[in-house]
């Protein structure tokens, strides 16, 4: 019991701090915000229902008016605003991508990355598309193409919830609870 | 850590938390019902003369909550400009902006304190699963208090990392930071469960 909430709590702020980093610069020099990173390994660390517990104590901190939204964004406000889809999406997306690394005998790596897909790309869009058309006006395919935008920082967010997951099982076998 | 509630004094402080929730809801749900540029035009006009009624310094300080949204606006803008359709455009741009400025003047005007007691009211009935009050309570100061220890150690691996290599960090410090993380979560767990647990 004590062990569920301390994880779900420090994951909470993981995720926080994930958007306060200013950035992640990738071989490149692409920056992204690793927020959504966060509510990936959230899912492919803890598993589907302690992940989803983790984002939904992340944005019940938010809604309480704490500044931690990628570029201190918080508040009611953020509710409210074209992100509103994605937010709502967060907690199933985690739960989504837990669910796929608990469920599927793949080798750790390819089911994290498999899981942070489906659920933070899959499931994630699936909420935040009909929340931007709705908040700013737009037809589902119109809001769809904005929302584009996002799909190569995101894919490459996948493939790190996969490589981290896997680097944290090599590191300390039983540390990734959604396997253990 | 700084919450988002205004330090400057207004009268809409001192209304209830639940009420000004409620409010924000009816408002909300209006703001997507209407459609016409002139009653969405009105709804802004109201929810500034809010900002305004509480002088120079609170009005500004809403205006900077309001800059995430500019992206979102120039996409909008720029499209409605393409299209033509510039009255759906301002329409969409209006409803936008006084639904997110409402919703910030509510966090604006009300104490962490206070909304936290209007989260364990509308959570208590979860008790009956297992989640009591002081739970919440306890995994919502938690995070607060593990904010800031979390990005002093994301700084100091940052540290470490330079110490060793010019090249720049990237997303490599996220698997001892992930890690060092799970520990935290169970070393706190023994110190609760030494204290007493949560029960």
């Amino acid at each position: 019991m004590e062990r569920n909430l301390t994880h779900i709590a420090l994951f909470a702020a993981l995720i926080a701090i994930l958007g306060l980093v200013p950035k992640i610069d990738l071989a490149g020099g692409v920056p992204i915000t690793a927020q959504s990173l966060g509510i990936m390994l959230c899912g492919t660390v803890l598993g589907a229902k302690r992940g989803a517990l983790a984002v939904l104590l992340f944005l019940a901190l938010v809604v309480l008016g704490l500044p931690l939204l990628s570029g201190g964004r918080g508040g009611l406000g953020v509710f409210t605003g074209p992100s509103v889809g994605y937010l709502v999406g967060f907690p199933l997306a985690a739960f989504t991508a837990g669910w796929v690394v608990e469920r599927t005998t793949l080798p750790l790596g390819i089911a994290a990355t498999a899981g942070a897909v489906i659920g933070g790309i899959g499931v994630l869009y699936l909420f935040g598309i009909p929340g931007m058309a709705l908040v700013l006006g737009k037809s589902l395919p119109e809001a769809a193409f904005l929302g584009m935008a996002f799909l190569p920082g995101d894919l490459i967010k996948a493939v790190l919830a996969g490589l981290i997951t896997r680097g944290l099982a090599q590191m300390r076998p039983g540390s990734v609870l959604s396997r253990a | 850590m700084l919450t988002l509630t205004s330090p400057i004094e207004t009268p809409l402080h001192r209304l209830p938390a639940g009420a000004k929730l409620a409010a924000l809801c009816v408002t909300t749900v209006a703001l997507f019902a209407l459609t016409s540029p002139l009653a969405l035009g009105t709804a802004l006009a109201v929810v500034a003369a809010l900002y305004l009624a509480n002088g120079r310094a609170f009005a500004l300080q809403g205006l900077r909550l309001l800059r995430p949204l500019w992206p979102f606006v120039l996409v909008v803008a720029l499209w409605h400009l393409w299209t033509g359709a510039l009255a759906d455009g301002a329409a969409t741009l209006m409803r936008m902006i006084a639904a997110v400025a409402a919703a910030n003047l509510v966090t604006l005007t009300t104490r962490l304190s206070d909304l936290m007691a209007v989260l364990e009211r509308l959570t208590a009935p979860l008790a009956r699963l297992g989640l009591s009050p002081r739970t919440l309570s306890l995994a919502v100061a938690l995070v607060i208090r593990f904010v800031p220890v979390l990005l002093d150690r994301q700084a100091r691996l940052s540290e470490a990392w330079s110490a060793r290599s010019p090249r720049r960090p990237g997303w490599r410090l996220l698997v001892p930071a992930t890690l060092a993380t799970l520990d935290d979560a169970d070393r706190v767990a023994e110190a609760l469960r030494a204290r007493g647990g949560i029960g």
